[in-house]
């Protein structure tokens, strides 16, 4: 299991890197290291949360997305938008002149994912009432948190609701639509727009299913800039076409702090960013807080709409999604497509689920128990040699990391810039060495004119 | 292995540090996600009863490949009938401790649900030593 390969959309590119300590700092699961003036990451460890992305001060880490001209190889161009996406731009650029600039730049069809969520609450009260003993039931909406929770907590998947999300529910109810209109499968191509990293990895390597029936994700940045710039550009106004399809406002706040939680009953929390998330399954783990019915669970802070990939202030962005979903509570005259949708209900409920979501536990230092606790008993006396300093000019965030690494063969106590002073000073080492060994680790960058 | 955590009387905000500690470790020791459960449950109660009624005292534990040994060892008042301790619904602790969300009585029958083996001794007027046992292998 192990070994398996996870797709990650995260790449450290190794040419931009200058080797700092920013990103193995704030990585939750310790998943970074510098080596020869670099950082490496442990695709086995990495959630795809995009901490390290946020911090990177040389945008050495970059995200893993498809090219946007690879929609031209379809002639069928379906652009599957979150409800963030509106909330990057101001209030003065409407929904509809978004929208247009979308089918502009090249899209055939726009489709706002939350459309499903209508559906995806029945499937889930339904998978709630089939599984009356589990508690708390943990959503799966946000892929970082599924990752997290396979890597860090284990016992825990058990807790996961097996539902697809409304992104792939709603590729299916596209692919399904356009197909039972006589398009051939392959040339329909289902594009989402994404707002983070961790959705990317979710379509590539998805958890609990074979194969994603999405064609590509691209970068909501990057569409972001077209479209702002295609609106700046052109002095003549767009061809609008009219916003018929508006969002059920829990649709709208769907992917906004609460926006789960507000659509179940019982007790219920929603908690965002991914620190706080790691520090409440903590305590759910231990069964310290016990009586929740729900959790909706956040990697980024204010949810998708502080996503890696986001452009807008979350804050704004919040703003925006707010007022569209007052303004559709209070304007009666909306056309809501969810009858259409309701067509299909059948067919979408009846492939919403996902198998079991297998844990791929990362703390384990053997899988032999014996050898486990030599090893621990290892790191244990390593640690107190160590300076528990965390100062990272090891190349591991913590003094913890490194005599973990030590015993599992990864690094080497002199390492430890503190331990090297030690050993010159007993005479073990020379400066020459010392030296060499932080250029190996820190790369051939200093001036030593 | 052997570890040894204090545990300080009153201090609810870090109730449940040696048992979040000691999780990480049966983690990395691979040991299977349903016993590490049982473990920091039983653990956990156990702590937290330490904290609302005694004086102070010390988690002594033990972990070989076979079982974990959890001693908790306090001084304090005791406990003057442990047959009635046992009794589910059965609580001492005061309003406050209640209204903190602990103390609801389900202590220590909680903890002999989730070990293998569960030995309590005490004297009143002096302290009480809880020792739980786990088997790792089963």
């Amino acid at each position: 299991m192990d070994n398996q390969y996870f797709h990650h959309a995260l790449k450290i590119s190794e040419a931009n890197c200058i080797g700092c300590t920013h990103c193995i700092k704030v990585c939750p699961t310790e998943a970074i290291r510098v080596k020869n003036g670099k950082a490496h990451l442990f695709e086995n460890r990495c959630v795809d949360c995009g901490e390290c992305f946020r911090v990177c001060p040389v945008n050495a880490i970059y995200v893993d997305h498809d090219d946007f001209n690879q929609i031209f190889n379809y002639n069928y161009r379906i652009a599957l938008v979150p409800g963030v996406l509106i909330g990057q731009f101001p209030e003065n650029i409407s929904i509809q002149e978004i929208y247009s600039v979308l089918l502009e730049i090249g899209f055939t069809h726009v489709f706002e994912i939350e459309h499903t969520v209508d559906i995806l609450l029945e499937a889930r009260d339904d998978f709630k009432k089939k599984n009356p003993t589990i508690k708390p039931l943990i959503s799966t909406f946000c892929p970082a948190v599924v990752s997290l929770i396979q890597v860090k907590f284990p016992a825990l998947v058990e807790n996961l609701i097996l539902l697809k999300s409304p992104l792939d529910i709603a590729a299916l109810y596209y692919k399904k639509l356009l197909t039972e209109k006589g398009i051939p499968e392959e040339e329909i191509g289902l594009f989402y727009i994404t707002p983070c990293a961790a959705k990317i990895a979710a379509v590539k390597s998805p958890v609990g299913e074979n194969k994603s029936v999405i064609t590509g994700v691209i970068n909501l940045d990057f569409i972001y800039n077209k479209v702002y710039k295609s609106i700046k550009q052109s002095e003549k106004n767009h061809c609008l076409i009219p916003h018929k399809d508006e969002l059920y406002a829990k649709g709208i706040l769907w992917s906004l702090t609460n926006g789960e939680k507000d659509t179940t009953d019982g007790r219920s929390l929603a908690i965002d960013e991914i620190h706080n998330v790691i520090e409440f399954l903590e305590k759910i783990e231990s069964d310290e807080i016990s009586d929740v019915d729900f959790l909706e669970l956040r990697a980024c802070d204010e949810s998708c709409a502080g996503g890696v990939l986001t452009s807008g202030n979350r804050f704004l962005t919040v703003e925006r999604m707010k007022n569209r979903a007052k303004a559709v509570e209070e304007n009666e005259n909306n056309f809501f497509l969810s009858s259409e949708i309701k067509n299909h209900k059948a067919f979408l409920i009846n492939n919403m689920n996902v198998s079991k979501i297998q844990p791929r536990s990362m703390l384990k230092l053997d899988e032999d128990m014996s050898e486990a606790i030599k090893k621990m008993g290892k790191m244990r006396e390593i640690m107190e040699y160590l300076p528990k300093t965390d100062c990272g000019m090891c190349g591991a965030s913590t003094c913890q990391t490194l005599a973990e690494d030590i015993v599992m063969k990864r690094a080497d106590i002199t390492d430890c810039v503190f331990i090297q002073r030690i050993m010159e000073q007993k005479g073990s080492m020379t400066m020459n060495e010392a030296i060499a060994k932080m250029k190996r680790i820190w790369g051939d960058k200093f001036n030593t004119k | 292995m052997h570890f040894e955590y204090n545990i300080i009387s009153g201090d609810f905000s870090n109730a449940g540090s040696a048992s979040s500690q000691i999780k990480k470790v049966l983690k990395q020791l691979n040991v299977e996600t349903v016993t590490i459960k049982r473990i920091v449950v039983a653990l956990y109660e156990a702590e937290v009863n330490v904290v609302a009624h005694s004086f102070g005292g010390t988690i002594f534990v033990d972990i070989n490949t076979e079982e974990i040994l959890l001693r908790l060892k306090d001084t304090g008042p005791g406990i003057p009938d442990i047959k009635l301790a046992m009794q589910e619904g059965f609580s001492t602790a005061s309003p406050q401790v209640r209204e903190m969300g602990f103390g609801a009585g389900m202590g220590l029958a909680n903890i002999k649900k989730n070990a293998d083996k569960l030995e309590i001794k005490s004297e009143v007027g002096v302290g009480t030593e809880v020792t739980i046992m786990v088997k790792l292998n089963e």
